[in-house]
């Protein structure tokens, strides 16, 4: 009895010392919580400020220039304002497409092995250190190595010389993503594979990669992204041309490198062809990336 | 005469071989597990009945579910681990040199302690898995077996309006069920069971442990469990194992109405563990 109101009154007595605390700290805390609320709402804002006006800029002077003849006709003669930028719109579609035809294989591939056939050897963790230092390069230093690998040896600035650079840029990425998404699919669904005495490439195949998809996915969407903006390595394999694709060996132009072509020259309309360039650009990037991911949503389930 | 005798003499060996091979499903003989260089398990020998219920009780870290893990080769599948000994599954053993541990695992299915569906397919994409990864591509074949195993699984009922639904929309009591018919559905003669009620609550177990009665008509049922009533329960015999040795082994009533060791008496008794 008495045993059991002195469980009861000390039980009282720290709900009181509780009560109080919470109650003196509670102003203390809702103060807090407001300015970590109103801080990670700023960093938003600063995160999403240049990228916004950036977009504005470039939809306010591209829009203006875009026409189906700017999207379909090659360039007019030099200040004439007159023609479009088919060429690199085409030139930029193959290129980068072919580039990712060769990276995602080649990436997602490497990426199997690294997370689910490599153990920890030597050899996986020689490549998984260079293949971080080829995420670190320079492109123009890519860009050097196919001139000199691919340009030199066909001796004509090419489509292929171009996408071959485009991919080693993409493929450390590709690599990277899905090694590490891989990685997060849990071993129980694996482990349940093996018991069902399933072959284990039939096991990484159907039952680990469609968990790491979407992860995969976004993966090869930014790399694409990435790609798909780079001047520097095209300058030194593609050459840019004012004229329609005319073969896998030949020169091709691209959208970046005519953006940068235009903005070098000196006349207005240049520069607003130069802006509606830019558009397009953004505008192909979001439709491949809505696109890829519509594909795979499609697929996912009946 | 002297020809015929040591041909009688064979005939009789050969008979013996061939009623322990039909009484023993499973014959586990001097089996280590390790983990590096420790040794989770030591030199177990135990022989499993066809169309039995088996259950391995002990204290946690005892090595039961690594014994188990052992017989069908899933216990080296865990980095760092390995085997040593024989587990013959009729007549078989399946660590010889020459034998795939997938050949083995395809007729020695496994249920796990946390129910393990596929994350990115259906209830019935689930069950079909394996006849499917295996290379079955006969739709009708598929769909009859799925079925079958959904209700050998005493499932069907309740997702047949709804099998194309993901896995992971289930109860957890029905996810393990059907983890249970997607084991099914590869027809397996031996079903390992790793604690598969312990993240469920009593009606899903008891569901459960009805399923057993029923399956071990059929299989030969391995099962590990921390609950020694459920082993009492469910079980045939049972196996009783401390600190990586198998303490005792025996007809279940035997062990849990009159045990031999006194380890095993002080365990089911509760008095540590």
């Amino acid at each position: 009895m008495t045993v059991d109101s002195n469980s009861n009154s000390i039980g009282r007595k720290y709900s009181d010392i509780l009560q109080k605390t919470v109650n003196s700290k509670y102003k203390k805390r809702i103060f807090l919580n407001r300015l970590v609320t109103i801080f990670t709402i700023v960093c938003v804002i600063a995160a999403i400020v240049p990228l916004g006006s950036i977009l504005l800029e470039v939809i306010k002077n591209g829009a203006t220039a875009i026409s189906l003849e700017f999207i379909t006709q090659p360039q007019g003669s030099i200040g004439s304002g007159n023609g479009g930028v088919g060429p690199a719109i085409q030139g930029t579609i193959i290129v980068v497409g072919l580039a990712s035809l060769i990276a995602a294989p080649v990436g997602v591939l490497a990426g199997i092995y690294l997370s689910e056939y490599s153990k920890h050897s030597t050899f996986a963790d020689l490549v998984r250190f260079f293949n971080d230092v080829l995420t670190g390069l320079p492109s123009i230093v890519i860009g050097i190595v196919g001139y000199i690998v691919i340009v030199l040896s066909i001796g004509s600035f090419s489509v292929l010389a171009g996408a071959i650079s485009l991919s080693i840029i993409m493929i450390p990425i590709v690599v990277r993503v899905t090694e590490e998404t891989l990685k997060v699919v849990p071993y129980s669904f694996r482990e349940a594979g093996h018991s069902l005495g399933i072959s284990k490439a039939r096991i990484t195949l159907f039952i680990v990669l469609p968990g790491a998809k979407n992860g995969i996915l976004t993966g090869i969407v930014i790399a694409i992204s990435r790609i798909a903006g780079e001047t520097a390595p095209l300058i030194m394999t593609i050459l840019g041309t004012s004229l329609f694709f005319t073969g896998i060996t030949g020169p091709v132009d691209a959208l970046p490198l005519r953006i940068w072509r235009l903005a070098s020259q000196p006349y207005e309309s240049a520069h607003a062809f130069g802006w509606g360039s830019a558009l397009i650009l953004i505008l192909m990037i979001l439709a491949m990336s809505v696109g890829l991911r519509y594909l795979a949503q499609k697929r996912a389930f009946k | 005469m002297a020809i015929e005798e040591p041909i009688e003499e064979k005939e009789v060996e050969k008979r013996i071989v061939q009623e322990s091979a039909e009484k023993y499903k499973v014959r586990i003989e001097n089996v280590n597990g390790w983990y590096g260089s420790k040794r989770a398990i030591k030199d177990v020998n135990l022989n499993v009945k066809e169309k039995t219920v088996t259950a391995f009780i002990g204290p946690s870290g005892c090595g039961k579910t690594t014994l188990l893990r052992c017989l069908n080769r899933m216990h080296e599948m865990t980095p760092g681990a390995h085997a040593d000994g024989r587990v013959v599954v009729d007549g078989i053993d399946i660590y010889d040199k020459s034998i795939d541990p997938v050949v083995i695992r395809r007729r020695i299915g496994m249920v796990f302690q946390k129910p393990n569906p596929f994350p990115t397919m259906s209830i019935f994409d689930n069950v079909a898995a394996g006849l499917r990864l295996n290379g079955l591509k006969n739709k009708t074949i598929v769909r009859e077996i799925v079925e079958e195993s959904l209700r050998n699984a005493a499932l069907w009922d309740e997702v047949k309006n709804e099998i194309d639904k993901p896995g992971m929309s289930l109860s957890g009591g029905q996810q393990q069920r059907l983890c249970i018919a997607r084991a099914l559905a590869m027809q397996p003669e031996v079903l390992l069971m790793d604690e598969p009620t312990s993240s469920l609550d009593p009606i899903g177990s008891s569901k459960i442990e009805e399923l057993l009665r029923t399956l071990k008509d059929s299989v030969t049922i391995i099962i590990v469990t921390h609950n020694m009533q459920q082993a009492a329960r469910v079980s045939d015999f049972t196996a009783f194992m401390y600190l990586g040795d198998l303490i005792e082994y025996g007809l279940t009533n035997q062990i849990f109405m009159k045990p031999e060791k006194e380890l095993t008496e002080r365990y089911i008794s509760g008095k540590f563990g």
